[in-house]
This record gives structure tokens, sequence and C-alpha cells, in this order.
């Protein structure tokens, strides 16, 4: 079947379309004309960038004090009631982006394809590729029936690039009552201040993981970043111990990094966090386990102790 | 109303992102009153109001999955990932079913159950957290949900959940550690009509509802919930007990209930309700090992020479 109308789940974030939104605009334009951007909140504001990357259309769902989610797949589903049905709606595979094709999946009775890190329309049907097994084995997946096709794809599958199109106009729509399923209200908003490079933009990452020994020892890993501006990330081992916030985590259930350096300390490589940087350029690892998984795609392996090998690294950086 | 109101919130406050969880190992021994008769959802929502100390029943969703320290596999024949072997309880649902088994205590009772879809009868997995202290379980296990999508887990498990007669509470973790689709509970809550908060890391109960720290892209949002209502917990939200010996032993006589998607009502299933289907299986291209040395004490300059051919520095 052909993509004739495509929706793109849109996110903003200071003011600007979030990287991921870029990323989706840009497959989307390449399967189809008719791309639309559906967001929460007012679209006014980034119309003019949405258009340039290749939407042609926004819809603006102001979801108030709603979570995001329950309120633009209600909005969603009311558009489509209204006679505008895409072929195909690509979400990222983010928070928000979960949420909201989760609910839709539901109203529409549709399945959801998610993970995934390619689409493409044969023609004959229209197939996602998603990586498992920690990336080293590549699913296609074809989708059946009828649209819309509900898909979630990984941070980072596509480079974004403008297409030089005018502003998209901005249609604002309603979210419907939501009933019981609207009782979830956002109170207060806390976001965590961050110094530096963001992580999953930043040219240079140092993550840290569980063979640091103790959560005082990440400060070697802060100090590396800093010294290559770049920023530090953890493996899901140290988060889960709490020894850094959630934000820092690099993996399947973390950020995607994809830097031109990345240097893993004391991690071992668990599936769990190379899907999250295997992406990246070079990779240099410090293990005391040359047995450890990471050592199978690191450029430059370090058998060696963290405690040991990071503190002259440090020393000898600063002394440049 | 017969229950003294007390304004003190029963709180649990228990942070994921602190270093050292401390004070959340309790009393192994808990009141479970049984449940009610009449269907739980109108029973919670008329007695709830303004008591802190009534009971509260929470349902955890526990996935049962190939050991994640054994290699995955797909079976050649479908397409599907192998769960043809032992199966045991996915870590990210210990949370969850801590989770429960802390806001069941803090409300004073109540019970914690289980609801799980496996294939061939599988037990192992509830039977863990049935040792560490859930009271009873559905089992869906059905040759006929083999292929199932996730949209189609999550109508099976909402079916499984009215089955126990409903919760005030619904636990999920955000995501299995085999197929992570990530999607199964907030389906779930539109399909119970419910509303949901996911990827909560911090929860607590006052007054009946609920109040969560929800994960963000940029730190966390304070939600407040009415119950009933589905949340899905982070990895690491609390510490999960360990099953005592006796809970254990305990565990080996809690009821579970197998039942068939055709008993739940749900059709269509596995395949044929999927709107999917696998089109190809290949190998990514393998990122190559390069240089691996033994540090010798001066490797660290090894890292700043690649870091220098590279520009970096």
């Amino acid at each position: 079947m052909a993509l004739n109308n495509i929706w793109v789940f849109a996110q903003a974030a200071n003011g600007a379309p979030t990287s991921a939104t870029l990323e989706l605009l840009t497959k989307a334009r390449s399967l189809s004309s008719n791309v639309t951007a559906f967001m929460g909140g007012d679209g006014n504001a980034i119309a003019v960038a949405l258009g340039e990357y290749g939407a042609t259309k926004v819809y603006a769902a102001d979801h108030g004090s709603n979570l995001p989610g329950v309120a633009i797949a209600a909005a969603m589903k009311s558009v489509i009631d209204s006679g505008d049905k895409p072929d195909l709606i690509m979400f990222p595979q983010n928070y928000e982006g979960r949420d909201t094709m989760s609910r839709l999946s539901v109203k529409l009775n549709k399945t959801v394809i998610t993970n995934n890190i390619d689409i493409a329309d044969s023609g004959d049907g229209v197939t996602t590729v998603t990586p498992i097994f920690g990336g080293n084995t590549l699913v296609s997946t074809t989708f059946t029936g009828e649209g819309p096709f509900l898909a979630a794809f990984r941070p980072k599958s596509f480079a974004p690039e403008a297409s030089g199109g005018g502003a998209a106009a901005v249609t604002a729509v309603q979210v419907p009552d939501l009933g019981a399923t609207g009782g979830a209200k956002v109170l207060a908003v806390h976001v965590e201040e961050t110094t530096g490079p963001k992580l999953d933009e930043a040219d240079v990452v140092v993550s840290g993981g569980r063979g640091l020994g103790e959560s005082d020892k990440f400060t070697m890993v802060e100090e590396l970043a800093k010294i290559l501006k770049g920023a530090p990330g953890a493996s899901r081992a140290i988060v889960d111990a709490g020894w850094v916030p959630y934000s820092y985590q690099v993996g399947q259930t973390g950020k995607v990094v994809k830097p031109s350096v990345y240097i893993a300390a004391g991690i071992s490589g668990a599936t769990q966090h190379m899907v999250g940087m295997k992406g990246s350029k070079n990779i240099i690892a410090i293990n005391k386990d040359k047995e450890a998984p990471i050592f199978g795609i690191a450029d430059l392996g370090i058998v060696g102790d963290v405690h040991k090998v990071l503190p002259k690294l440090i020393e000898a950086l600063k002394s440049r | 109303m017969f229950l003294a109101v007390t304004d003190e919130a029963k709180e649990l406050t228990i942070s994921s992102s602190r270093k050292g969880i401390h004070g959340t190992s309790r009393p192994a021994t808990r009141v479970t009153p049984s449940l009610p008769e009449e269907p739980c959802a109108s029973w919670v929502i008329a007695d709830r109001v303004g008591n802190n100390s009534h009971p509260m029943n929470v349902i955890v969703c526990v996935k049962q999955i190939p050991d994640p320290a054994a290699p995955g596999a797909l079976d050649a024949g479908t397409n599907t990932l192998k769960r043809d072997g032992k199966l045991v309880i996915d870590d990210s649902d210990m949370y969850g079913v801590e989770m429960a088994l802390q806001l069941v205590d803090a409300a004073g009772g109540g019970e914690v159950n289980l609801v799980s879809m496996a294939p061939n009868s599988e037990t192992s997995g509830m039977r863990t957290a049935l040792a560490m202290g859930a009271s009873k379980g559905v089992l869906v296990s059905d040759p006929a949900l083999q292929g199932s999508d996730a949209l189609t887990t999550a109508k099976i498990l909402a079916a499984a959940v009215q089955k126990l007669g409903g919760a005030d509470l619904i636990i999920a973790a955000t995501e299995s550690s085999d197929g992570y689709t990530g999607t199964v509970p907030e389906q779930m809550a539109e399909v119970l009509g419910l509303p949901s908060v996911t990827f909560a890391k911090k929860v607590a109960v006052d007054n009946g509802t609920l109040k969560v720290n929800r994960q963000t892209e940029s730190g966390y949002d304070e939600v407040t919930c009415p119950m009933p209502a589905v949340i899905s917990v982070t990895a690491g939200v609390v510490e999960p007990r360990y099953p005592s010996f006796k809970g254990i032993m305990a565990a080996k006589n809690k009821p579970i209930d197998e039942v068939k998607a055709s008993d739940l009502g749900v059709t269509p299933v596995g395949w044929e309700g999927a709107g999917q289907k696998i089109s190809g299986v290949a190998q990514a291209e393998a990122r190559q090992a390069g240089e691996i040395i033994e540090d010798d004490g001066e490797a660290f300059g090894k890292i700043v020479g690649f870091l220098e051919n590279l520009k970096v520095i």
C-alpha cells in the first residue's frame, strides 16, 4: 500500500523541535509528500521549523495539565474520526511517544511496532527493521491489514536534513473529554540542572560502570568528561544502584549516544548498555576482565584497573 | 466509613536516585484479609474516600522470561523469541512486586496478586513473586497465544486483572527485559478505561490518591492520580526483598489459577490477532574489535595517542 498520508508525533524543547522530531520528519518526507506533525501544546512557535523539515501541516492539541500521552492520543483519534486518516504514524521511542502510541493503539485496535531503526514501503507492504539481541540481529516486521500503522523509532535512526519547506499550517485540535482515563494531572515540573554538553548530543562521552567500585569514584568519570569537553554517562547497573541519576544512563532503557569518542570505564558491556552506544564512531574501553564483551566492539581496549588508568590519563591530559 | 480517619499520610517515599536505600525492609508478617465478593472497582471507589487506613489491593503484572544470562535465540520456524526453556521472573518486575508489598503494608492491609501470560503452564517466575509475599495469581497459558503482539498481550492481561476482581492499583515494569516493546502497561490502562502514570520513580499513596514522581527527559514531573490506576515503575524504584525460606515454602501452596485466552473471552489472539508478521531476520554488520592491550602502567599513553589521532585533544 502506498503511504499517502504520514503523521509524525512532534515534540518541542526550549522553543525548538527536538532532534528526534526532525529525524522522523526527514524520514517521513522520503516516504510521502504529505507529512503532518502532530504535537501537544502550541504549534505556532515551531511551525516554521517543522515546515523546514518537511511538515506541511501541524495539528496542535493543548493537553493542559494532563499527561501528554493520553490526551494527545485522544486528540489524534478525534482527528482520524473526523476524516483525516493517516496511513502511518511515526513516534519517537521515548516517554511521551510510547504513552501516546499505546493509548492510540487500543483506540484504533492497531498493533504497535517499537524500537525500530528503519522503515521502508515496498509497495506490497510497509516493513520496519528492529535490532534485537543487543543489535547483532535485525528483524524485519511487516504490518498486516489496514492502517494507520503505528511505529516507534529509536533516537538517531535517521539523519535530520532540512528540506527548505515553508512554514507548516497550524490547526488547533481540542482534546476530547478523557473521562476516568484523564485522572492523572501534572502538578509540578522539575528540571535537573546539568552543565556541559547534553549526553545525547556530546561529541565525547565518558561513561562509568560497576567497575568503578563505589559511587565516589564517579568523580573521575566526570573530571575526564570535563577535560575532553564531553558529557558523563553511566551504565544501568550504577544508575539502579543510585550512584547517579537516571538521566546519565546510556543504553536500551536510557539514552542512545553516537559520539565521535566513547570511553567506557569499568563497564563490562551488557547488551542493555551496548545497544545505547555501539553506534559511536570510536570506542575506548577500560576494564579489568579481558573477557568483558565491551572489548568485542572497542577500537582501543585497555585490560586494566580503572582506578590506575583513569588518574594517570587525567593527569596526562591536564598537563598538556 | 467505620475506620478511624487519620490526617497523617502513610507515605512511601523511596527515591531511586539516591545512594543507599535504607529502611525498606519490613516485617515478613502481614495481615492479608480475604477479597470482597463483589467486584473490586466499585467497592474501592465507594469505600476509599478520605480514609488512608483502608486495605489496598494491588495487582502486579509479572513476566516470566528466558534466563537473561543465557544467549537469546529465535525459533527457526516462527522467528519468535524462544521461550521453551526454563523461565524466570523478569528482574524488572521484582521492583513492582516489592512496591506493591510496601504499599499494601503501608495501607495497613490488602493483598498483592499477580497476573502473567506465559507458555507451557510456566509458574516458576510467579512462585518467586509469591515467595516474596504475593497472595495468588492468574496465569494465562495457551498455545493459541504464540505470536501475540503487545496489544493482544495487554487485552489478555487486562482480562486477567478483571478475573481477579480488579484492584486499587495495577503495577507493571516499564518494559520487559526480553521483548521490551514497552507499551503494555499504558495499553492495559486504556483497555481498562483507567488513568495511568508510566515511568514512576517514586510512588506514595496519600488519602487514596497516588503521588508519583514520573521520569522525564530532563528531570521528573510530580503527578497526582486517583485510583484505581495503572502505573509502570522504573528499575531501582525500591530495593526488592529476597524471598525468605519460609516464603519459598509457603509459595508452593499459594493458588495460581490457570486459564486460556478463550476463558477470558479475548479473540482473536496469536498470529491471527497480531497486526504484524515477521518478514525477515538478518545478522547485523558486526563491529570489529580493535587493539586490545594489557595495562603495564603506561596504557594511559595509548589513550592519549588515540585521542590525539582523532584530534579530540
